[in-house]
Order: C-alpha cells, then structure tokens, then sequence
C-alpha cells in the first residue's frame, strides 16, 4: 500500500526512541511482592514505606497532587517504574546519577551519596544532606534541578511525536504537490488551515505568514501534550501542559515574541497615550502592567484548565478509595468517562484559545496605526 | 504554592525542547507545508478562474453559433423567397410573351386570311368578269346578228342615257 513507507518509518523510529529510552534510562523491574500488595486499595496509598499488612489511611489529596506534580521516576505499575536520570547542578560540578538510587531494594526511599554531596529526594525535591544527616539548607539553595523528569520525559516524547507527524506530512505534501490530500495529511490540513485562515489572518492581518510557524507549533504543542496528558499510561498521563513551568515558558515567549515584533505604534501607544500629560506616569504603570499581565493571564489559563480536568477525573477515581467498594466503580467510571470526553474537547479548546490570544497579542503589537 | 511553583529544570528543559521543536518544524514542516498549501490554493483558484472563462467563452461561442444559424436561416429563407418570386415572375412573363405572341399571331393569321380573302375574292371578280365578259361576247355575238334588235337596244340605252 501506498502509507506502508511512512507508516513502517514511524514504527521503526517510535521503536527506536523507545529503545533509546530505555537504553538511557534504568528500567528496574522487580518481581511484585504477591504476598499482601494485591489489593488495588493498597497500590494507591500515598507511601508503601512499610510492607507489613495494614491498610494506611488513604488521602486522596496527596495521591491527586502527586499525580499532577512532577516526579523523578515514572511509575508505570505496582512497583515498577522508569527511573529517569537526575541532573544537578552543584557549585562543584555537575552530577548525573539515576533516580533509582533513592530507592533500595525493598523500594524504601534511601540517601544517595554521588560525587559531591549526599542527596535525599524529599517529596521529589532533592536535598544536599549535612555530615549530621540533616538536611543541609543552605547547600541544598546552591544546587539547582535540572533533572529529566516524568514532564521533561514526557515532553521530550511530545516533541518527537509531533516532529514525526509533522516532517512525515511535509513529505507527503512534497510526494503530492498540487493534489488532494490524502490519509494523515488530509487529517492535519484542516487544522493547519483553521490556523491560518480563523486564528492567524483574522487578529494579526496581512503580516501573518511571519508568525505562522510560531502559531502552529504553539497551537499543536499544546493540542498534542493535553491530549497525552489524558492518556493514563505511559508515555501519556504526565501533566505536562498542567504545569506552571511548561505554561510560563509558553507564555514567555509569547511575551517575548509581542514585545520584540513591537512596532513604534504599539510603544508609542504605551508610552505616549492620548492622556493628559500629568496622567501620564500612571498610564506607564498601567500599560507596563497591561504588557506581563496578558501572558501571564495565558500561563494561569493554560495551567489551571489542564490541572483541574486531571484533578477531576483523579477525584472521581479516588472515590472508589474512598468509599472503599467497587459499588460505586461503575459511577466513577461512567462519570470520569464523561469528564475525559469533556477534556478532549477542553484539550483542543485551550490549545485554541492560546493560539488565538498568542495571535490576538501579536496582532496588536504589529498592526499599523489606525 | 507547590503546584504553582515553576521549577528551573523543567523551565530550562521546555525552553530547550519548545525551541528546538519550533526550529525544526519550521524548517522542515511549516514552510513546505504551508507554501504547498498556498500553491495548491492558488492553482485551484486559477483553474477555477480558467474554467470560469472557458465557460464565458463557450456561451459566447455558442451565442455566436446561434446568431450565425438564425442568420443563415434567414438569409435561406430570403434567398428561397427570392427563388420562388423570381420564379413567378419568369412564369408570369412567359405566361405574358405567350399571351402577346399569340395575340400577335392570331392578328397576323387574321391578315393572313383577311388578305388571302381579298386575293381570293378578287381572284373571283376577275373570274366572273372574264366569265360575263365571254358570256356577254357570246350573248352581244348573238344578239348583233339581227339588226332589229340592234337598234333596239341602242336606243333602249340612249334612253337609259339621261343628259343631266
């Protein structure tokens, strides 16, 4: 058939990113203890410190909020996980070790000792621990983060999905110059041209072919890692468009891009509004206001759509925990079934109404004056 | 606070990946996709555009053809009524010569027997007076054989003889 070249392409290379993941990081998969951690209930407890038999206390809160916060090591099933490597910056140097130090083979959180220092992963932040073994407050400010993480993982999976889809659609569209789509391609076009014709033209003009690539990756970023946020298991279900970090770089650039696109009309109605001249400084702090407040009112939106359909449907499921029955199973899932057929829609939704304000921002930076 | 913490990796890390992600999609994606996207467009509207005009050319055609049959039509028409006028007039001055020439000859014919009834006539008038002319030889041959009847008729035309 005519898809079998890009179809076995993508196989070969979404298998190869796999392997290379799983080459790069350490996989530890241990034989489950079959002997009391069956029950599901216990699964979900927020710590399984304590392998003796007695149901802990379960606390929907902490189990919903480490879902949707980020985490070193990707929990996949029961005790296995993908361990990702952890990356910190020391004022000595760099260290790179994998986050399954922290455990030992009883899947107790452990102290590592790396090149310089000795750390503990605290609720997923790692702390520099003192000769004393205290935590070292004042090493631990000094060493910064830069770990691969279950959302850079997860982001970094997002990324080569949608590069794959993407340069396999250029190609088509080379293969098919001056045809009718066809197959995949067929699939993207309406929504490259929904871009265009609805979002881009409509707020910027007729400058909008210099911002397009900005748009469209913004607007497939968002679309395709809210749609894997919504996917349960690996490599979905990391909250990546949920969280305040991956919104606020967004929205920076957004940010960046409107102030550097600026033309002298947008600055000059900045700084030199039609106002009485003795208003003038309060119009300054106004407007200068007005410029961090659009982005950020984008990172806030972004961030607070996607974290709260994960909170939903995270709470619906915990109520099966709570109640503690399986009664009340099918009324979970029918309404969590609900809930994410909600989110698909608020998946495309957020991924729109970003682009279009992205546009819409842009369009008044660099429209001529009027 | 926690949840709406940015974190320095994963700021460092998006950055890193949005940026790379932007790059290459839109040195490999976007701009092939969007200029064939663009050309397609436009070679669509031009062979809309094309076809447009070959319809407008066609109907025109057409309207010419039309105009050209209604006119070759009429002119056949004119030229049948031509034909068939003329051909009444042709039958009509034959008709006419006919009638004329006939007339002519049925004068001439008349002439003919008139003249021929003159000659024949006189013909007859010379016959009887040669005739009457012997008749009356033979009779005056007779008749002065006796002289009585001589005088007789001299003086039956003296008589007859009337001095005015």
């Amino acid at each position: 058939m005519y898809f079998n070249c890009i179809f076995n392409f993508k196989k070969i290379s979404l298998s190869a990113v796999f392997a290379l993941f799983f080459a790069f990081f350490t996989l530890q998969a241990q034989a489950q203890d079959s002997i009391d951690s069956a029950s599901s209930v216990e699964k979900m407890v927020v710590k399984e410190d304590h392998p003796e038999h007695h149901e802990e206390k379960f606390d929907p809160t902490v189990t919903i909020l480490e879902h949707i916060s980020d985490t070193h090591d990707w929990h996949l099933w029961g005790h296995t996980s993908i361990h990702l490597p952890v990356i910190l910056y020391t004022p000595a140097g760099l260290e790179f070790f994998s986050s399954g130090n922290f455990l030992n083979e009883h899947h107790e959180s452990v102290d590592y000792t790396g090149k310089y220092n000795t750390y503990r992963n605290e609720e997923e932040h790692i702390r520099v621990i003192g000769a004393d073994g205290k935590v070292d407050e004042q090493a631990s400010a000094k060493v910064i983060d830069f770990s691969i993480t279950k959302n850079v993982a997860a982001l970094f999976i997002a990324v080569f999905i949608i590069l794959v889809m993407f340069i396999g659609v250029a190609k088509t569209y080379k293969k098919r110059v001056g045809k009718a789509p066809k197959g995949f391609q067929s699939v993207v076009e309406p929504f490259i041209v929904f871009v265009r014709d609805d979002i881009a033209r409509p707020n910027i003009g007729y400058k909008y072919e210099r911002f397009m690539p900005l748009l469209l990756t913004i607007f497939f970023f968002i679309w395709i890692n809210n749609l894997l946020g919504l996917i349960p298991i690996f490599p979905g279900g990391a909250n990546v468009t949920g969280n305040i970090a991956v919104t606020f770089v967004l929205s920076a650039m957004v940010l960046i891009v409107v102030n550097v696109k600026g033309n002298k009309y947008y600055w000059s109605h900045i700084f030199k509004p039609d106002v009485p001249f003795w208003l003038l400084p309060i119009m300054w702090v106004v407007e200068i206001i007005g410029i961090i407040s659009k982005p950020f009112a984008l990172m806030i939106r972004l961030f607070a759509n996607i974290t709260a359909g994960h909170i939903i449907v995270l709470s619906l499921i915990s109520l099966i925990f709570i109640f503690k029955t399986l009664a009340i199973a099918p009324v979970s899932i029918a309404f969590v079934l609900f809930m994410d057929v909600l989110e698909l829609l608020v998946a495309f939704l957020q991924a729109f109404i970003f682009t279009m304000l992205t546009a819409l921002f842009i369009g008044s930076a660099v429209e001529e004056h009027h | 606070m926690e949840l709406v913490t940015p974190s320095i990796g994963l700021v460092f890390w998006t950055v890193i990946a949005f940026l790379f992600l932007l790059l290459l999609l839109k040195k490999f994606a976007w701009s092939p996709i969007l200029n064939l996207i663009h050309d397609r467009e436009r070679s669509i509207e031009s062979a809309l555009t094309a076809a447009e005009n070959a319809k407008d050319e066609l109907k025109r055609l057409t309207n010419e053809n039309e105009q050209l049959l209604k006119e070759a039509r009429a002119e056949r028409d004119l030229i049948l009524k031509e034909a068939r006028e003329l051909k009444e007039q042709i039958v009509n001055d034959a008709k006419k010569t006919a009638q004329v020439e006939g007339a002519k000859m049925i004068a001439k014919a008349k002439q003919e027997i008139n003249s021929q009834k003159a000659a024949a006539l006189d013909e007859v008038k010379n016959q009887v007076s040669h005739l009457s002319l012997a008749i009356a030889e033979r009779v005056l041959r007779k008749e002065f054989s006796d002289k009585a009847k001589q005088e007789e008729l001299v003086s039956d035309l003296i008589k007859e003889v009337k001095l005015n």
